[in-house]
């Protein structure tokens, strides 16, 4: 029998506030334990919470750039539960009236287009963080207690691993250009669980679900979907039931484990949240939230590749993350072809990035160091042999690529008697080589020419070495 | 209709709150909560049909603050009202998720 896989993905983002949803304590990560912390977030007796206003603005920013409409009015609600990462023993988040709903995001796969439709995005409170210690005790720190988040949920849209993979790059594109969030899941800004179920094909209703946590990077969303569609098509094959549960990707072994059996969300037991007023978003708040959203990925990609001429794949590559589009929209500006821009970014600058293990703000090169040195190649000043020489010294000290060349020595050398003189002497020492191309082995000419290039440190002009070179073993 | 509360179901909720009963102490909630639900059950004589849901006893709407770091806890004083702490942090018994 054949199966077809149904997900459905929940993924949280932290939203990059200076302090917390409902306490004004920072709200920011990395400090020492509990140094950012308020009585409301340790549920002191009497004390409560206050509503962050630019945390709604972000929470509607985001439902925006994923099509969702916004709630003209909301409000919170209280999802009770007993664990220390929470003093409370009561999360505040939103139940019945999400910020945003009804919303979508285009993903391609195989070159196939399609949309996975948004159910809802809501507003809620992180927890604290807990180490489990050594003998038998738990850590808990309350820092991150109170942070915001918006949890987006998706419609089950979703057929396959690949699809649920271009999904959360799309979405983490989509949230980094708003500014809302860092989005990085190595920090846990953001962080994926997925609802996954299987069916026969043909079959209407959905099987019953499991839920797939602890998936810690894209990789891991991906790998960790696989691999319980195929335990569901075990346990159904051989004839047993799959079981609403709560599971765990082990990272090590590639498999998924059981954590717990999931109870009904009755047991939450949501309650509307009186300590905080209703919101009401009018048309004017609206209109300001939407003016400050930035030019969107899939509307960067369609210019770079109707104004900009560049190849889709080309602007898939540096649309991706908001940094490498600014830079690559930046170097263009100051003068740089777009296609040599593009080449270069997704080449040398991509490649030193990956080795370093820096990100592009980390290096010292910039748009205009990198337009300059672009500018210089188009124009002959420098070869390309020689460009890689002078890039090595923009993204490690910065500064203007024509003084580099300069202070250097770097400039290409096209002049036709230098070139010759040069050729001529190679010639003299290297009578063999001669002999050889006459009796046609081309090779031959590889080898002059690389001495050539070697007498001149590589700053002969390559094909104008080509050229004379040629003429000059015709004239023997 | 009118539900009838059993001593499970006291158990069950009170699980949620953990809140420890007795067998006698159950019975007697279960009556109470019945008694309860009968009165509640009156509700839905009203017809609510284009009534909104009310979220909020207060008319109050939109009470926001800016986003400006103001007063922290000190670590020190919150440490102080702890039973046990290690390295800055609280220290509680060992509970799986």
């Amino acid at each position: 029998m054949n199966f077809e896989t149904i997900v459905g993905l929940e993924v949280h983002v932290e939203l990059k506030t200076e302090t917390k949803i409902f306490s004004p304590a920072p709200a920011h990560f990395g400090a020492e334990p509990n140094m950012n912390i308020h009585v409301t977030d340790l549920a002191y007796p009497g004390t409560l919470p206050t509503m962050n206003k630019r945390a709604i603005d972000f929470g509607m920013k985001a439902s925006m750039a994923l099509n969702c409409e916004i709630a003209p009015v909301m409000n919170f609600d209280r999802k009770h539960y007993f664990y220390p990462d929470n003093p409370k023993a009561f999360q505040i988040s939103q139940d019945k009236r999400p910020v945003g709903s009804n919303g979508w995001i285009e993903i391609e796969v195989e070159g196939k287009k399609k949309k996975i439709r948004i159910e809802r995005v809501h507003l809620e409170e992180d927890a604290g963080k807990l180490t489990h210690a050594e003998g038998g005790y738990s850590l808990v720190d309350l820092n991150r207690q109170g942070t915001p988040l918006i949890e987006i949920v998706t419609e089950a849209d979703i057929r396959s691993p690949e699809e649920a993979y271009a999904f959360l790059e799309k979405l983490k594109a989509i949230i980094q250009y708003t500014g809302v969030s860092d989005v990085r899941m190595e920090e846990g800004s953001l962080r994926c669980d997925a609802n996954i179920s299987i069916r026969p094909f043909g079959q209407k209703e959905f099987g019953t679900k499991t839920e797939l946590k602890n998936l810690n990077s894209f990789n891991f969303v991906r790998r960790g979907i696989a691999n319980e569609v195929e335990r569901q098509e075990k346990v159904l094959l051989s004839g047993g039931k799959i079981v609403q549960e709560t599971r765990r990707y082990d990272e090590a072994t590639g498999q998924t484990v059981l954590m717990r059996v999931k109870g009904s969300a009755n047991d939450y037991r949501f309650i509307n949240e009186p300590d905080l007023s209703e919101i009401h978003i009018d048309q004017e708040w609206m209109d300001r939230v939407r003016a400050e959203i930035p030019e969107l990925p899939d509307a960067r990609k369609a210019r770079y590749v109707q104004e900009l001429d560049l190849p889709e794949y080309d602007a898939h590559v540096l649309t991706l993350t908001k940094e490498m589009s600014d830079f690559f929209d930046a170097t263009v500006k100051a003068g740089a072809d777009a296609k040599l821009a593009s080449n270069w970014l997704m080449g040398e600058v991509s490649a030193y990035l990956n080795a370093e293990q820096k990100e592009l703000h980390e290096t010292a090169l910039t748009p205009e160091g990198l337009a300059s040195m672009i500018k210089l190649i188009s124009d002959g000043t420098i070869s390309s042999k020689i460009a890689k020489k002078v890039f090595k010294e923009l993204i490690e000290n910065g500064g203007d690529a024509a003084e580099i060349v300069k202070a250097k020595g770097l400039v290409q050398i096209s002049d036709e008697g230098t070139l010759r003189a040069v050729i001529t002497e190679i010639l003299d020492a290297n009578e063999q080589s001669i002999e050889d191309y006459k009796n046609g082995k081309d090779r031959a000419v590889g080898f002059l020419v690389g001495q050539v290039m070697k007498a001149t440190k590589g700053q002969a002009n390559p094909p104008l070495v080509n050229k004379l070179l040629l003429e000059e073993i015709n004239k023997r | 209709m009118t539900h009838q509360f059993t001593k499970d179901d006291v158990f069950y909720y009170a699980n949620f709150a953990r809140i420890a009963f007795s067998d006698d102490e159950a019975e007697q909630y279960a009556a109470m909560l019945s008694e309860l639900d009968k009165f509640a059950e009156r509700f839905e004589e009203v017809d609510t049909t284009h009534v909104e849901p009310m979220t909020h006893p207060l008319h109050q709407v939109n009470i926001l603050r800016e986003d400006v770091p103001t007063e922290i806890l000190d670590r020190g004083d919150m440490l102080a009202s702890v039973k046990e702490h290690e390295d800055g942090m609280i220290k509680v018994p060992n509970i799986l998720a």
